[in-house]
This record gives structure tokens, sequence and C-alpha cells, in this order.
């Protein structure tokens, strides 16, 4: 098993002739996902790698079943594509698009909430389950994901995608693979948070523990301190936290856009305290998440 | 996009909240005219970019146009947390019976806009929130629905306030919230509203953020303000060196090189992307390094905007070597930033093998990158060795040579 997609689950890309979509279709094709094509307003007729194109969402649900969307257009388009993904009735929703401003995402998540759609992003790189299928751009082209990401026991979350990779490569180098690795985005306010998907991964035989990277700003580890605290949930966590210089620079903006320090809560000593309070091991050095997992595995 | 205070009352102005008299000078004579004119007892304000103005000496009170003119010319001298002042604000200093907090932010977790209300104004916030929860409310609402003003009222309502007092700071938190909705803000907040001993409650201090990603949109009120499209108004001003980077990434499409940020160390970085140089820029301090500066390479940068970066940090004065290291990547071709930092060595006059304390970038192409480096002599490690390694082996490296 794996969480959120699976070898059989289908999918679009909005903004399937971008440019980084078109190369995003590639790698997602050349890795044996189920892509079925794509939408580009006034592009219906043409083909992205053999791919049909469209003109609108509703042109592949009207006639086939599609699991998910890759949202992968400008800005200034993205809250439309995303609320058109939601009324075509699309269930998991994956937003690539940077620089949303979270009004918008606020609406969106909001809508996707009453209508049961699932948003992972915005500003992600999408989700992957290894020997399965990817979502989105994750791990780049096919040959180097095969090699960072070995299918295994350990789920990932990070709100940085680069860093997604990074772990998991890690992960696979020590042998203990990933189940599933969810890229949640950088963003302020994101579709899927950390406390969210944990009942996912807990309800994933296959995942035997998490690892999870994090920044200063936002709320989102104490939302999952509390999550393990309410849940009983047994699966260990090691989470690492970057960004500690930032501490004493508070104002600055560095990294993603959620990652500024505007109070004490939003400091990564804050976090780390709350987490470990939490019985989530917080590991000093990035290097040290497989060794940490495996002791808590009891390996 | 962070707005002075007379740009912010400004903004709060067009919402109908209702402020005390005022004016924005830039020089001491047009602070004493603005006394002249407000006739009575006024407070000067610097208009700086940071909080603790009135701890810094940035706040000060005068009778009279000459007293207004002559702290004028102090604060317009007086730089606050490294920030010069843009001028200062003259304004009518009125009797204070309760002072009020008033904020509109997003909260990530709820995923909604919260109102933060409190009767206890004036003091910082996050103390209110520690030492008396009773004072301090937080009600959510959707971004979704058009705002409603039942929803300022209960966030007032929630502290205990009631008669008149309900119905005036409901009508102000209000115009606050639909403010920062409809002009797409961060951040709005009135600290302190002020009740008058005359019972009439206005707005005293004011702090708005707009989002930097939407101020496209509102073009119309930023021009309105003065404000231009370019302005960034970070924490702190650009140095040179930021200044230069900036000029480097917007040379060349191709890539991102951004946020360079300026430290006084002695290792320069070229790290990428958002959370690898997070990871490597405490990654460099834990194993004891010193910085010269931050920065977030990303994309697929060319050869030339990776070398011309290169001789901007190497020629920054105290930078003895660079390490120029990112997380496994996916985008970026490894040999093009091997190929770019080796040529922006030699065009800066220094030998590779020697200012290259370590490049560490695993990824596509890295064959390739491999190769160049090798026939350069620069110390290179892939992705079996993790990123604290590879920062350890700079600070070591650098320390070597000094």
């Amino acid at each position: 098993m794996s969480i959120l997609v699976d070898k059989d689950t289908t999918f679009i890309i909005q903004g399937i002739t971008g440019r980084e979509a078109v190369t995003m279709a590639r790698e997602c094709l050349d890795y044996g996902a189920k892509l079925l094509g794509g939408v580009t307003p006034g592009r219906k007729g043409r083909e992205v790698h053999g791919l049909p194109v469209e003109d609108n969402v509703l042109a592949f649900t009207s006639r086939t079943r599609v699991d998910a969307a890759v949202v992968s257009v400008p800005p200034g388009f993205a809250a439309d594509a995303v609320l058109e993904a939601i009324d075509a009735g699309i269930k998991l929703i994956v937003c690539v698009t940077e620089r949303i401003p979270r009004k918008q995402v606020a609406q969106f998540v909001e809508y996707a909430a009453e209508k049961g759609t699932r948003i992972i992003g915005p500003n992600c790189l999408g989700v992957i389950s290894p020997g399965k299928t990817r979502v989105g751009g994750i791990g780049g082209a096919a040959e180097s994901t095969r090699r960072a990401f070995k299918p295994g026991k350990i789920g990932v979350m990070s709100r940085s995608g680069g860093m997604t990779v990074e772990i998991a490569n890690s992960l696979s180098e020590a042998g203990l693979g990933v189940s599933t690795a969810v890229s949640i985005g950088g963003d302020a306010i994101i579709g899927s948070t950390y406390a969210e998907l944990m009942p996912l991964f807990d309800a994933d035989p296959e995942t035997e523990g998490i690892a999870i990277y994090s920044e200063p700003g936002g709320r989102a580890e104490y939302e999952l301190a509390d999550y393990m605290a309410r849940s009983g949930s047994k699966k260990p966590i090691i989470a690492f936290m970057a960004g500690r210089f930032m501490d004493e620079m508070p104002g600055m903006r560095f990294g993603h856009a959620g990652t500024i320090v505007e109070g004490r809560a939003d400091t990564t000593a804050s976090k780390i305290a709350n987490l470990t309070a939490a019985g989530i091991t917080v590991a000093e050095k990035i290097g040290d998440i497989p060794r940490l997992l495996n002791e808590r595995l009891g390996k | 996009m962070r707005f002075y205070e007379f740009e912010s009352k400004q903004i709060l102005k067009k919402a109908g909240i209702p402020l005390p008299k005022s004016h924005f000078c830039k020089t001491a004579d047009q602070a004493a005219a603005a006394a002249f004119e407000i006739a009575g007892p006024v407070v000067i304000k610097s208009q700086v970019l940071s909080g603790g103005r009135m701890k810094a000496g940035g706040v000060k009170f005068a009778d009279s146009p000459g007293e207004a003119a002559e702290h004028a010319r102090a604060i317009l001298a007086l730089p606050i947390n490294g920030l010069m002042p843009v001028g200062v604000l003259v304004e009518e200093k009125r009797a204070i019976a309760q002072e009020y907090f008033a904020a509109v932010t997003w909260d990530g977790r709820a995923k909604k806009a919260v109102i933060i209300f409190s009767d206890m104004g004036g003091i910082d916030i996050e103390e209110i929130a520690e030492k008396h929860p009773e004072h301090l409310s937080r009600t959510h609402f959707s971004a979704s629905r058009p705002f409603s003003d039942y929803i300022a009222k209960n966030a007032v309502a929630g502290v205990g306030v009631t008669g008149n007092d309900l119905n005036a700071l409901t009508r102000i938190v209000a115009g606050l919230a639909r403010t920062f909705l409809d002009r797409d803000m961060t951040l709005a907040e009135i600290n302190p509203i002020g009740k008058l001993e005359d019972g009439s409650i206005i707005a005293l201090d004011a702090h708005m953020d707009m989002e930097s990603e939407a101020a496209r949109q509102h073009l119309d009120l930023l021009k309105e303000l003065g404000v231009g499209p370019e302005e960034k108004r970070q924490a702190r001003p650009p140095t040179q060196f930021e200044i230069d980077a900036e000029k480097v990434d917007s040379a060349d499409t191709r890539g991102v090189a951004g946020n360079l940020t300026e430290f006084d160390g002695n290792l320069g970085l070229i790290i990428g992307a958002g959370g690898g140089s997070l990871t490597l820029f405490d990654a460099v301090r834990a194993a004891g390094g010193r910085p010269a500066n931050y920065c977030e390479i990303g994309g697929n940068p060319s050869v030339s905007k990776a070398a011309n970066l290169t001789k901007l940090i190497c020629a920054q004065p105290g930078v003895e070597k660079i390490a120029v290291m990112m997380n496994v990547v996916s985008n970026t071709r490894v040999d093009i930033v091997a190929r770019g930092v080796v040529k922006g060595c030699i065009e800066a006059g220094f030998d590779p093998a020697e200012k290259i304390a370590i490049f560490r970038i695993p990824g596509s192409w890295e064959d390739e990158g491999f190769a160049i480096l090798k026939k350069y002599g620069v110390p290179y490690v892939d992705r079996t060795v993790s990123m604290d390694e590879a920062a350890r082996m700079a600070v070591e490296n650098t320390k070597k040579k000094a």
C-alpha cells in the first residue's frame, strides 16, 4: 500500500503545454505513471508526448476516471485552475505553482474542504510512491528518481521539495527506502499539513516510520504535536528543523514564502521543544535521520 | 511589502477609520509648520520600518512648533536598528483613557484569516497572550465570503467590551478586516486603538504588510501612496553586494540566484535551493564555520550566471574560500554549475582547486560535472556524503588555509 496515490492513479496536468510541465509530463511517463493528458485553454487538439491536450478539465472527467490533477499554471491563473478541477469532481489536486497570494489559497482550500477534495501544495513538487507512481515533478528525470527513491517503509513529509529528495535519497542509501513521500509545500497556507497527512501514514501498513523536514514560520509543527498526543499514534517520527540561524534574524524572509520569524512560536527553538515534548525525535543533523529511524524502529 | 506608519494610516483613512490629525514631514521646517497647524501638543514619530521606536528615542513630544522642529531634526538623523527614517509623522497628541489592540492576519493552522483583539493595547501582544489570555480574543473568518460586521463584533465582545465602545470598536475592526481582505494584506494591525477622554475612539498607530506576490493587483493603491513597484522593504536595507547579486540574477532568465544576503564571515556560499540553503547555512555554522553570505540557487542556472555569481562572491573582502553545495537536485544540471563555478574562479583570478573548499551537488549529469571538477583538481563529494559532512569538510578546508 501507499498513501494518496498508487500504481493505478490516473491524472492530468493543468498547464501541460508550459515548458516545465512538458518536462514534468515526460518524467512522469518515463516513470510509468498513468498520465492521461492535460489542459491548456485554446490548445485543444495538440499533443504533448503523444497525449491529448484539451481546453478544459471536463473534457477528461466527462469521458474517463481522473483521480488527480497537477496544477502547473502561472500564479495569476492557479486559483482558477484549482477551482475548475474541484468542480470537475477530481479528488486529489497537486498544486505546484509558487507565489499564489494567500487569500486565494485560503479561498480554494476552504472550497476543497467543502467538496471533500484533498489539496497538496501549493509551492510543492508533488507525491511519489516509489516503484508505483509519481504525481508531479518530484525527483526530476525518471532515472534520477529511481536512484533517490527506493521502495521501502518510511513515509516522508517536507516543506521543501528539494529536501524531500535529499531525505529520500539518504533513506534509500541506508536501505530503509520510502513508502510515500509528499512534498507538502513551502507556503504559509497549504492544503495538507503534517497533522492532516499523519492519519493516512498511520493507517498504511507499509509505513513503519516517518521523516519530516521543517522550517521556521507558521504553526504546523504544533498541530502535529497535538495530533500525536491526541491520536496515540505509535509510529516513530524523526523531524529535522532547518533555518536555526533565522531565530536571530526576526522579520527576514529566507527559503520559502512561509518562512519568516514573526513571533516566538515561529522560531526553530520553540518548535523543537514542542516536537520533542510530543515524543518526536528531532535530528540535530540532516544526515542523522536514517540512523535515528533505525534506532527508533529498534534495529 | 511593509508600509510605514504614515502609509498605513492613509490606508486606514480610506477604510473610514477615525485617526488623529497628522502630517508626514521630511524636514524640521515642515514639522514646525505641521505643529503650528495642529495648534496644540504634538507627538513626533520616526517613520522607519522597525519596531522599538519609543525605546530608541524615535518618538518625542512637543508643546510648540519650535520644539517640534528640534525633535524632528534629531529624529530625522537617528537610525533605528540600522535603518534611517524616511521622515517623521507630526500628530496631534490626545489624552487616552483606554487602549485596545486589533490585528488581522492569516492563521496557517486554521487556513483562515483571524482577528486578534485585546483590551490591553499598547503592550506586546505575545505577552498578553501568555500572561492575560482572558484579555485576548481570536476570531477566525472565511476569505471566501464578503466580510460581515458581526465577526468584528464577536472579536470585540470576546474580551467583554459592551455599550457604545462595542459599536465604535466593531466599526473600526470591521473596516480593518475588509481592508485586509481587499488589499491582500498579510498583516493589518492597529496598536494601540485609543479611547479618548471625550469617549471617541481612534487609531493611534498602525502596521500593515501587503503580500508581495499580490502587489501587482494593487498598483492603484501603491501609486497613490507613492510606493515604487520595485521597492522590497526587507527588515534591513540591501547592501551593495546584495544589489550587485540582484543584477547577476536578472541579467539572465535561466535559473534563479536569489535571496543573496551578506554576512561577515570568511566562507562564501553557493548553495541551493530554498530548504537546502537553510539546512546548509545551519550546517556550516554548526561545524564552526563563518558564512560570508546566504543564497538560494535554484532551477537550472546558465554557466554564465553561476560564473558571475562566483566572481561576485569571491570578490567580497574577507572571503577566503567558497563552498558549492546543494541537496540532491532534480532539475539543476550538476555539470553546468560545475562549469560555471570553475569559470568564475578562474575569471576572478583564482585557482579553482584552491578557492573551492568543497563541491557537493548530487543529481542529474553528475558524472559529467565530477569529470570537470576532477580535471581542475576541485575537491568534491557525491550523494553518499551528507550535507552536514560536506559542510564540515568545507569549514576544515577553509581553516587549513588560514
